[in-house]
Formats: C-alpha cells, structure tokens, sequence
C-alpha cells in the first residue's frame, strides 16, 4: 500500500517534468529561423551594453540586423552610460552606448586609448528629443521659457497662473493650483541632457547631472521613464521624457521657447541640433560635440538627448571586427536611423554628420 | 448550535430581548440609509459607508434600548467582525477581477508562444521565453530544496529531538522565514560574482536565490507533517527490529507523504511568483534562453510583468496585464493539485 | 503538537544497532545525510552574511558621489531603515484588526459553509505574487485613491500623516501601504485562525454556560489562549511587510528622507525598493553601496525574527 502511494506520487510529477523538458526543447515560435529573407553574411555573436537611453533604438537596430543576418546575434545590455563605458574599456563589451562622450575626466579615455591600441571611435547614433509633458485641467497648449522651465523644475514657481508662465500664455486659462513638477528618482541620461540644457539656458544653479540633485526640496521623483508617466496622471503635474513616450501616451507636450519663436519637440527639430553644434572631440577618430543648447535658429529643439557609440578602430579577432563594423554601418546608415526613428521615436541623424560617422566606422578592422 | 440556543433561552428568562429578525429589520433601514444619502448625491462609496454605519451603530442601540449593555457591546463587535471581512474582501476581489478581466484581452497562442525577440513597435510578442525561465528557475530552486528540506525536517523530528544543534536549526529556519526576497537575490548575485565574475545574471543564480526563500517554507510543513504520524507507528517497527532509517523510509515518509507533497507544491507556488531576487540574480533577456548554466540572463514571468510595465507603452501595460494573469493561471494550478494530492494522500480513516 | 514521537525514538535506535549490525550502516548514512542538510542551513544563513559582507563592506566607505545625495553611508541608511519601518509599521495598523477580525469570523462567527471556502480563498491570496499586487496598486488602486488623499489633507490636516499638499496621482506610501496590509493579511489571518481554533472547547462551552455572550467568551476564553499566537502571526506580517520589495518600487513616488507626511509627492523610500530601483543601472561602487544597504536590511529583519521568536517562546514557557 505504501509503495503505491509513492509511486502514485512519483508519477504525476515524473509526467510534469517530461512534459516540461518537451515543451522546453522546441523554442519560441517568433524565434525560429525564418529562411531565406536574410542575405547577410554575419555570423557570430557581439556584446555591447550602456547607456539605457538607447534600449529601444538598439532593440530597433538589433532586429534589422538580426533579420538581415540569421546567423549574427547582437546583445546589447542597456545597464547605463557609466557600466556600459567601464565595460568597453576592460574590454567585456565590443561595443558601448553612452550618454555622455568619453573624456578624460576621470582617466576613462586613456584606458580606452589602451585598450583598443589606438583613438577609440566615438561617433553620435542616437538623437532623440525630450518633451516637456504638462497635465493642466483646462490648458492644451503652454508655451515656456527656458528661464521659466528652470524655475518651475527648482521649485522656484509654485503656481500655474505665476506671472511669468501667464506671461509666455496670454491666452491659456491658467488655473491657481500648485505646480508637481516630476523628475526621475533614478540615474538617467535624459535627465542629464535635460538639466545640461536648463544649466545652458535656463540659468539653473545646480551641476547637471544623470542624478536629480537632493537640494531641492518638493516636486515627485518617478523610477524610469514608466514612473514618470504614471505620475504624470496627476492634475497639475508637468514633467520630462522621452518624446516617444509622451507620444505612445498621449501626453500633452510644451512648447519651448528658441530665440523669438515657440518649438514643439519633434524629431524633425531635435535632428537640426547637431550641425549646429560645436565639435569637441579629442582626436580624429572622435565625434563629439558640445550640444548647441542656446541656439537661436529657427526650427530647432534645443531640448534633445544625444547618446554616442564607442568602438574600437581595430579588434584582434577580425571576425569581431567585422561583426562590429557591420552593426554599426548599419545603425548609421539612412535605413537604420529611419528604424530607429519609427521603432523608438528618435531624430535621425543629418546626413551629413552620420556620412563622416560612416567613414570612421568604416575603417574598423 | 445547541449552546446558543440554551443561552439563548436563559436571557429569556430574565430579559427582554430583541424580536426574530431584528438584524434584518435593522439592515433594511440602514439599506434604506445609504440609498437616501445616494439620493442626496454622496456617490457609492459615501452612501455605502453610511448605510453601514447606520447598521453598525443601530443595532447595538437598538439593542442597548431593549436587552442590556453586554448585548449591545456582542452586537457591536459581530457587526464589526463582519463589516472586517466584507471590507477586506473588496479589494481582493477587485484585484482578481482586474486581473483576470485585463489579462485576458491580451491571452493569445502567440502571446503563449513568442518571446520578445527582435519584437519592436507593435510587432506581436510573447512570453514564451519567461514561461520557460520561471519553470526552469523554479525547477532548479525545487531540485535544491526539497531535499534538503526534507531531509533537515526529518532530523529534527527522528533524531535531533530537543538537542542543541536541533534547537539552533529550528530557530534559524524561523529566522530564515523572514529573509527579505531581495536579500536573497543579493546573496545569489554577490556569490556568483565573486566565483564566476562581476556582473553575473544566469538561470542558476535565480534558482539559489529562490532556494534560500523555499527551504524554510518545506522544512516548516514537512515538520508539521512528520510531527502528526503517530509514534506507535515508529515503535511497532522497532519492536519488529526494523531499523530506524527503514523505519523512516518504509513507514514514516509514506505515511506523510500526501501532505509533504502539498507542502512542498504550496511553497512552489510561494516562490513561483517571487519578482525581485530575480531581477536581481537572474536579470533580464527578450530572448529564449534554456540554458541556465550559460552566463546570460533568463528571462522570468514576474520579471517579464515588470519590465514590461517599466515599457512605457500602452503595449508594455498590456503585457504586463497578461502575464500577471499567466502568473496568477499558474499560482492556482499549482494550489489546486497542492488541494488534490492533499486529498488523494489523506488518511482515509478518521478526522 | 509536541505529544508525537516523544519517548521512544532514540533509545529505540540504539538498541536496534546493538542487536544487528545490518542496519547501522543504512542507518549511519542516513543520520549523516540529515545532519549534513540541517547543517546546510546554518552554512546557507552564514554563507549570506559573509557573501554580502565581502561584497557590501566596501560600500560602507565608497566616494561620496554614491550615495544617492546623501553624502554618507549612514545618512543614506538611516532614512531607508527608517522609511523600511515606517511602511511595515502602516501596513500592521491597517492589517492587524482586520486578520483578527476575520480569522474571527472564519473561526467563531461564519456559519461553517461559509467560513470554510472563505478560509480558503484567503489561503489562495497569499499566494498571489507581490508583482502582481505592485501592478494592481500602481495601475488600479493609486488613481483610485486620488480623491481620498485629497479628502484626508483637508479634513485631517492636524495629524501629521495628512499635513501638506497632497498627491495628484496616488503615488504614496498611503496607497502602498494599504496594498501592503492586503499582501500581509492573509499571512496574519491564517495563523490567527489556527491558534483560535485550538482554544480548548471547554473553555468555549464553560464561558457560554455562565452566560457570556460570544464577545465576552472570544474575550475572556480565546483571547488568553491565543495571545502569543497571535504576537508571532503579527510578527511574521511585519517580517514579510519589511523585505516586500516589488509592491512598494512599483507604486511609490521615492525619495530619500525622513516624514511622517504619507500622501503627498515625495514619500520615505525603503531599502528593498532603493536596491530594486538602483540595481539596474550601477558602477561597481554604487552596486557595493546596494548590497550593504542590502545586509543592513538582512541584519535588521534577522534581529525583528528574532525578538519574535523569543517572545513567543517566553510565552509558551509562561
């Protein structure tokens, strides 16, 4: 009696486990390889990781390439701009997202210098605009400053119908409730980019940085691009984020003042930000550039997230090498921006920026 | 009940009491209360708090006026306890409604069967990769627990009674029932850092972490189960010169067996559903990963709930929506067959 | 529970071994092997601690830049301990009355076919995974809430929990907390009912006899029995409210500071979020500053099961 028990225990389970290991052994039904519709040539497998600004450009990316070469899997591990540079200069990642351009601040450039045996390649991919969201009862359009803006995200204004926000809105019915402005409570680029413009701009005392500085008292902090947008379902909040995002959720987006005109954000604009920017890169083989944050031009977003790619001018394994070479042709190329900026709602880069981009990439043995 | 009755009757004796129904009466009025502040625009909510108030006030009131204040105060406190599991139902209910009723619009056989590979924009994705994650996860935390789980319950019942290295066990498995899950996922993280290398998030990191928060759970209920079969049992075997580890392997666990299983397949179901030891240990990937001993991430459910919601799209809260209804799907098999194989083992004798 | 297996076991070994040398073999090994899983436990609680110390220890004293703004280790932790209390404490307020209640209910009051499946639905509810609670909470239950946070800051503004400009979107530790009480409650309930039910029934039945009412014989016959009962279920709610990571990361708008204020914008952020929302994204310094915020937590939680355990035993032993 007893064994019968056991084994009427035994069986059941035995039955689950096999049943488990069948279902284990065939794999996803999207992931099966679906033929001939890949011509490339590619194969093997390429790390990278960084900045998470970049993940859905670099998911965008990584689907092209994967669909166009089924033997080439691209990994890119979106842990941040600070993991994703210490990765590629100990030389764990092949390639590396980041959001703000490597510098010799902290000694990473010269490590990197070492670790590829020459000019480390650092080119811009990734453009993409920051909207400035607002959840105002009664008001669908708002129209600011950059002065204002910093005033509002230091907790300087309080009140929507502050002076100073009724004088860049004559015509919007400003209500007398308290301004929640919402920030990120993580470490984020867009942040970065966001405060750097403020600084540039705005007049805004704080150190930009990727870290909401704990000095200033009030407003809400949102984990991620996602608590940022559920906060953002709170009357009188106003916040920053991905334009995408404020798109995919039907946010309403400000208006923010360049030179003598108001620009709503859009890829169109943030994408004219780079030629009118000024190169800062440390040798030749380096692209960046100070983000023009107090341009005057017309029809540009100031407000934008520039994200760069390092890589190296030579790998040791020339498979590798092509590998990389491959990807990052195709990130830069007219139809990998156009992806990414359907995919993820990026700015693709001007054309004449992502051909010299190409060249520098191109050289990669 | 015969005793309600009987004291019933005595009150009787020597009070007045409150008619047949007096509940009912009192329920109506109050019904009749919140439907008037309905009336006069107080909304549900506000209507529904005072038609209960009413009830919880004017029954012990009534009953105050008529019988005595002990009645008034038993009055008071029955109405409260069930106001208590009226109120504490609402939210679980709401919950599993939610749940069900927004996980569903997202359940497809591509959902079941697609992972998130080169999925971007609206393209169709699934879960498939987390599913196989968390069942390969929970394999490897069920592998590693039950023995050991099994086996420490079986020497602090059969042989360590009441010596000291038994009673250091015990409290350290109470203790161990209060390891923050995160803790454990840290644990996991920090040990494969320092053997395998910085940065590690693999299958097998998620299946230590989620032993540690497991093998308490399996040494409480096997104890529990162990401490229940009865002693003549383990003396007749002696008498019969069995020895002990035959006594424990042939008469003992057999007779255990049904509610050491249910145990073990409850304390599955507890950690099935764990979030951030895994986030933490095994990470994140969109793609089928099967291997856990591959230093890459394995995707799971409850990490894939996350990370979608973390998305930002209205597709990302879908997602998320459906696999918490997948997680939720797999959490009350696995209570059901813990139910049946409860019943099947029960002893067919007696309680 | 302790009338099982109490005399006969060991001397019951040693005489077998003794008359045959056929068994002590099997036995030898199979004693061994259990030794050697219960003493696994103790090297797995040692192993966490030495893990995370070796990996966390470097964290207590990392550049200042690491610590989230805070500029030390122990002005990072002390408002994460602090906050990591705060929230478990608001869950138990909310929780405690109403696991009595309905472990009550199931176990005194509810006629017995309603009392037995709603014992089971509440078993199921602990079961529920803490994302999908955090899903829920975030979605569902924050925006709900909205008008109540308003209702309470300006109608309750003298208590210090409601005093200031409240949330607009439900992001708070009130909402969190109250989602944390629904993910302890069943937990709390169901040892609740357990030691309820084992109140001798003569005690029940004498109490009803001298003419108690069913408060008074719930008061003065299982109350008393049940006492340290019903501190260990208590505790093991705190215990579990303490390390709840994914709930709380999920719905709250964080910040590290020290308040009492619950509903507004900036809420007290506990441990087990900080480290869920900080892991993602960390050099290796700021990961060392996580896994020793991580050990503080371990060596807190350690400490609170272990006071719990103490008191129950001293209550036992009363």
């Amino acid at each position: 009696m007893n064994t019968t028990s056991l084994r009427r225990a035994l069986v059941p389970g035995i039955t689950a486990a096999t049943l488990a290991l069948a279902i284990s052994a065939c794999g996803a039904a999207n992931e099966e390889p679906s033929g001939s519709d890949g011509e490339g040539t590619l194969s093997g497998t390429i790390k990278g990781g960084g900045a998470s600004s970049q993940e859905k450009g670099q998911a965008a990316w990584v689907a092209g390439i994967q669909d166009a070469n089924p033997d080439l899997s691209v990994v890119y591990e979106p842990v941040g701009s600070g993991s994703g540079r210490e990765g590629f200069i100990t030389g764990g990642y092949l390639f590396a997202g980041t959001d703000s351009a490597l510098n010799d601040d902290e000694g990473e450039l010269t490590k990197a210098k070492e670790q590829c045996g020459a000019d480390p390649i650092q080119v811009p991919a990734y453009v993409s605009p920051i909207a400035v969201v607002f959840n105002v009862e009664g008001v669908d359009e708002l129209n600011l400053d950059p002065k204002t803006l910093a005033g509002i995200f230091s907790g300087k204004i309080t009140k929507w119908n502050d002076p100073a926000i009724a004088a860049t809105n004559p015509d919007a019915k400003l209500p007398d409730s308290a301004i929640t402005p919402v920030h990120r409570s993580d470490d984020s680029g867009t942040q970065e980019n966001f405060t750097e413009y403020l600084a540039a701009a705005g007049g805004w005392a704080e150190e930009p940085s990727g870290e909401w500085p704990a000095s200033i008292k009030g407003g809400e902090g949102g984990d991620g691009t996602a608590g940022v947008v559920t906060a953002m379902q709170g009357a009188g909040y106003i916040g920053f984020m991905d334009e995408s995002a404020a798109r995919e959720n039907d946010l309403a987006t400000v208006k923010v003042q360049v030179g003598e005109e108001f620009v709503a954000p859009s890829a169109e604009a943030a994408s004219k930000i780079l030629a009118a920017s000024k190169s800062v890169g440390t040798s030749d083989n380096d692209m960046a550039v100070e983000v023009a944050r107090t341009t005057t031009e017309a029809g540009v977003y100031p407000v934008v997230l520039v994200s760069y790619l390092l890589a190296c001018p030579t790998y040791e394994n020339a498979e590798d090498a092509a590998n990389v070479k491959g990807y990052l042709e195709y990130i830069l190329s007219e139809e990998g921006q156009e992806t990414a900026s359907e995919d993820a709602g990026s700015a693709p880069l001007d054309r004449e920026i992502a051909d010299k981009a190409l060249e520098l990439v191109g050289a990669i043995k | 009940m015969s005793n309600t009755d009987l004291s019933n009757e005595e009150t009787k004796l020597s009070h007045a009491t409150l008619p047949r129904g007096a509940q009912w009466l009192v329920g109506v009025a109050a019904v009749a209360l919140g439907g008037l502040a309905l009336v006069l625009g107080m909304g549900i909510v506000g209507a529904a708090v005072i038609g209960l108030l009413g009830f919880l006030i004017g029954y012990p009131l009534w009953a105050l006026l008529v019988e005595n204040r002990r009645s008034a105060t038993d009055k008071l406190v029955t109405g409260l306890v069930w106001t208590a599991f009226a109120v504490a139902v609402i939210p679980l209910i709401w919950l599993v409604y939610t749940v069900v009723s927004r996980g569903a619009a997202t359940l497809s056989p591509e959902f079941l069967t697609y992972s998130m590979r080169s999925v971007t924009g609206d393209e169709q994705g699934g879960l498939y990769h987390a599913l196989m994650g968390t069942l390969i996860v929970t394999g490897i935390a069920a592998v590693i627990s039950i023995p050991i789980g099994i086996m420490t319950a079986i020497y602090l019942i059969e042989y360590g009674k009441g010596n000291r290295l038994a009673k250091t066990i015990t409290f350290l498995v109470d203790v161990m029932t209060g390891i923050p899950s995160i803790v454990a996922g840290l644990f996991a993280f920090a040990l494969f850092t320092l053997l395998v290398g910085p940065g590690t998030r693999f299958g097998f990191g998620g299946g230590v972490a989620l032993s540690l928060l497991m093998i308490p759970t399996v040494v409480r209920s096997t104890e529990e189960m162990l401490k229940l079969v009865p002693d003549d049992l383990r003396e007749a075997a002696y008498a019969l010169g069995v020895p002990k580890w035959r006594t424990i392997t042939k008469m003992v666990l057999p007779t255990a067996i049904g509610g050491i299983v249910t145990g073990v397949v409850l304390s599955i179901s507890r950690v099935i559903g764990e979030t951030a030891p895994l986030l933490v240990a095994s990470g994140f990937n969109p793609n089928l990963n099967t291997s856990p001993f591959e230093d890459s991430p394995m995707m799971t459910v409850p990490v894939f709930i996350y990370t979608q919601l973390s998305e930002a799209t209205a597709k990302g809260v879908e997602y998320a929506w459906g696999g918490a209804l997948v997680l939720f799907i797999l959490v009350m098999v696995l209570n059901l067959i813990a139910r049946i194989v409860g019943t099947i083992f029960a002893p067919k004798t007696g309680r | 529970m302790t009338v099982a297996a109490d005399p006969g076991a060991d001397p019951g070994v040693d005489t077998k071994s003794e008359l045959s040398g056929r068994g002590s073999m099997g036995d030898v090994v199979f004693r061994g092997i259990a030794v050697i899983a219960a003493t696994l436990i103790m090297v797995a609680l040692a192993a966490v601690f030495i893990f995370l110390g070796i990996e966390g220890i470097p964290g207590f004293s990392v550049d200042e830049q690491h610590y989230a703004g805070q500029g030390s280790f122990l002005g990072l932790v002390v408002p994460l301990l602090y906050a990591t209390m705060y929230a478990a404490v608001l869950a138990l307020i909310v929780a405690v009355p109403f696991s009595v209640a309905i472990a009550l209910f199931i176990s005194h009051y509810a006629p017995r076919r309603i009392a037995t499946p709603v014992a089971y639905v509440i078993d199921l509810l602990a079961a529920v995974p803490s994302v999908v609670f955090g899903l829920w909470g975030a979605v569902v239950l924050g925006p709900y809430l909205v008008p109540t946070h308003a209702w309470l800051s300006e109608n309750l503004a003298w208590l210090p929990f409601f005093d200031g400009q409240p949330s607009g979107n439900g992001r708070t530790l009130f909402t969190a907390s109250i989602v944390l009480a629904v993910m302890i409650l069943p937990i709390i309930t169901s040892i609740c009912r357990e030691v309820f039910a084992q109140t001798p029934r003569l005690h029940e039945e004498a109490a009803l006899a001298l003419g108690a009412t069913r408060w008074e014989m719930v008061r003065y016959a299982v109350f008393p029995y049940a006492r340290s009962g019903m501190v260990s279920a208590v505790m093991l709610g705190l215990g579990r409210a303490l390390g709840e990571t994914m709930a709380i990361a999920m719905i709250v708008s964080p910040k590290v500071l020290i308040s009492l204020f619950i509903i507004g914008t900036n809420n007290p952020e506990t441990i087990a979020a900080h480290i869920a929302q900080g892991y993602k994204e960390s050099t290796p310094d700021r990961l060392s500053v996580l896994i020793a915020t991580g050990l503080v937590l371990f060596a807190f939680t350690f400490l609170v099961n272990a006071l719990a355990r103490w008191i129950v035993a001293r209550g036992r032993a009363k």
